[in-house]
């Protein structure tokens, strides 16, 4: 029998704020443990919320970009559950009527163009920080209260290729918006997937699996894959898949059983009294949708349209929203953008995931690559001597200029140089000379290599062959 | 809903809540909650079917305050208030397993 699977992804962001959701304490990753904390993060009694203007105003921007409708009237609901890491023992959430409704993205998977479509983004607040350590955890509260959405999908994607394009894209937009920076190692952005299959042709839905709160993509891909496999042999000996939640281990690179659907939690949702629902007026919208950035899909466009890029080239560069910055910050600089394009799609790159760096780090900075490629077009160094300089650069600092002379990288185009090599070969290789004078134009070509050779490498080419073709025509 | 409730059950309830219960006062208590859920039920006799539901009883919206960072307390108070600490950290019981 042939199964299809049917994948859905609630993912988490944190948004890109100064404060927490619901108090003025500071959103700071790495500070010393529960030094960002008040009443209201650690859920002392009688402490008040108040909600925090920006994280709605990014929520209601994520919305836009992503398509969604936003709500004119939403409202926050309490989830109750007794864990350390929610010390008021609920999470302010919003529960039937979340900020954004609908939604979807459009992303190339496997060479095809899918749309996939999302639910619902609402806002909730972050939970705490578990350590732990031999017979006990550790918390800190820092990153409690922090602001925190949900982007949910709708059950759309059919294979773990589908779920890796869909939160690619969710990350690509989510940092060109400048709506979260998305850092998964500092937990900025997790997903829960659901996952269940079904016999082709079967109309109801398998029993969904949830698995749970995965940062890394590849772990989610590996996740969805071994879950997918799993399911469709439990299927095929004959049993039945168990609603659940999972977790992933990604040591062994399989999935187990954390929770079955009998002890499933009963969150008792009721609406938070503390806090006055949110309306969003038309207005409002508008005035967000207006400052609203450049998409990655609009900067391709534009790369293409504008700059006469080929397609890979505006594709590699617009990946990753800094190394897109980095190339309009060099274009302010010069006209070439193919030459920028070559040199961030070759050396830059390369180099930078040689020594594990981000384009922010480089020693090459936009003026310096514009300036390597200043002296190129001038034809005073030629493409191998910029590359020389660039890697210098990169690895050492430096000026373009300083480094082309200390490394003697400056093409040779004078006549008097150019004079003696060109002599020196006509005169030593008659045969070619011949061969030219008879007619056959392409044995200049040896002459010219022989120039190159006597010049170990710095006469300009151009110049070169003008000097022997004077010689020889003349 | 002009019947009566469904009723509720104690013994969840109290399980939800982390309250452990004895069988005699789950019987004392599921009598006193049966009794407060009908006399709440009385609100079921007044027609609000022209009345849109809200959240909240007063017409107050968007209570929102500008992204600028505030006071937070001073880390050994928090710790001092923390029934067992570790490290500037929280101590609490092993909660990995559920």
């Amino acid at each position: 029998m042939k199964y299809e699977a049917t994948i859905g992804l609630e993912t988490h962001v944190m948004q890109k704020t100064n404060t927490k959701m619901f108090c003025s304490c500071k959103y700071e990753y790495g500070a010393e443990p529960n030094t960002h904390v008040c009443p209201t993060c650690l859920g002392y009694p009688g402490a008040l919320p108040v909600m925090n203007e920006k994280a709605i105003e990014l929520i209601c921007k994520a919305g836009l970009l992503l398509g969604c409708e936003i709500n004119p009237y939403s409202k926050w609901d309490r989830k109750n559950y007794f864990y350390p890491d929610m010390s008021k023992n609920y999470q302010i959430t919003q529960a039937d009527e979340p900020l954004c409704l609908g939604g979807q993205i459009t992303v190339e998977v496997e060479g095809e163009l899918k749309t996939f479509t999302l639910e619902r983004i609402h806002q909730e607040e972050n939970a705490a920080k578990n350590t732990h350590v031999a017979g006990a955890s550790l918390v800190d509260y820092n990153r409690a209260g922090t602001a925190l959405m949900e982007i949910v999908s709708n059950p759309c994607m059919s294979s773990a290729a589908d779920a890796l394009a869909y939160m690619t894209a969710i990350k690509q937009i989510m940092q060109y918006g400048g709506i979260s920076n998305c850092d998964q190692e500092k937990g900025q952005m997790r997903s829960d997937v659901n996952v269940s299959v079904r016999p082709v042709g079967q109309k109801e839905l398998g029993a969904k699996v949830e698995i749970k709160n995965m940062n890394s993509f590849a772990f989610i891909q590996d996740a969805i894959e071994y879950e997918i496999d799993r399911q469709i042999s439990v299927l095929e000996s004959g049993g039945t898949v168990v609603q659940e939640t999972r977790g992933y281990n990604p040591d062994r690179g399989e999935t187990f059983t954390q929770r079955t659907k009998e002890n499933a939690h009963d969150y008792r949702y009721f609406p938070e009294p503390d806090l006055m629902p949110v309306k969003v007026s038309k207005e409002q919208i508008e005035q967000w949708r207006s400052e609203l950035p450049e998409m990655p899909a609009q900067r391709r466009v534009r790369y293409v349209e504008e700059l006469g890029l080929p397609e890979y080239d505006a594709g590699v560069l617009t990946a990753s929203m800094d190394v897109s910055d980095w190339f309009e910050e060099t274009m302010k600089h010069t006209q070439n953008a193919k030459a920028v394009s070559n040199f961030i799609m070759g050396e830059m790159l390369r180099l930078l995931s040689e020594q594990g760096l981000t384009i922010s780090e480089s020693r090459v900075t936009p003026e310096k690559l514009a300036r390597i490629i200043e002296l190129i077009d001038a034809k005073t160094i030629n493409t191998g001597g910029g590359k020389q300089i660039f890697e210098t650069i990169f690895n050492e600092g430096g000026d373009p200029k300083e480094i082309m002379e200390a490394k003697g990288l400056a093409q040779v185009s004078d006549d008097s140089a150019l004079e003696g090599w060109a002599d020196e070969a006509i005169a030593n290789n008659p045969k070619p000379v011949e061969e030219y004078k008879a007619g056959n134009p392409a044995s200049i070509n040896f002459l010219m290599g022989q120039v190159m050779k006597a010049s170990r490498g710095k006469a300009n080419p151009g110049a070169v062959m003008q000097m022997l073709k004077q010689k020889l025509d003349g | 809903m002009p019947e009566k409730h469904d009723g509720m059950d104690v013994g969840y309830v109290a399980k939800l809540a982390c309250i452990d219960l004895t069988d005699e006062e789950k019987t004392l208590f599921q009598g006193q909650l049966d009794q407060v859920l009908n006399y709440v039920e009385q609100l079921n006799e007044l027609d609000v079917s022209n009345v849109e539901p809200t959240a909240h009883a007063i017409p107050i919206y968007n209570v929102l305050r500008k992204d600028e960072v505030g006071s937070s307390l001073n880390h050994a108070d928090v710790i001092a208030n923390a029934p067992s600490a570790a490290d500037g950290h929280i101590r609490v019981p092993k909660i990995i397993d559920q």
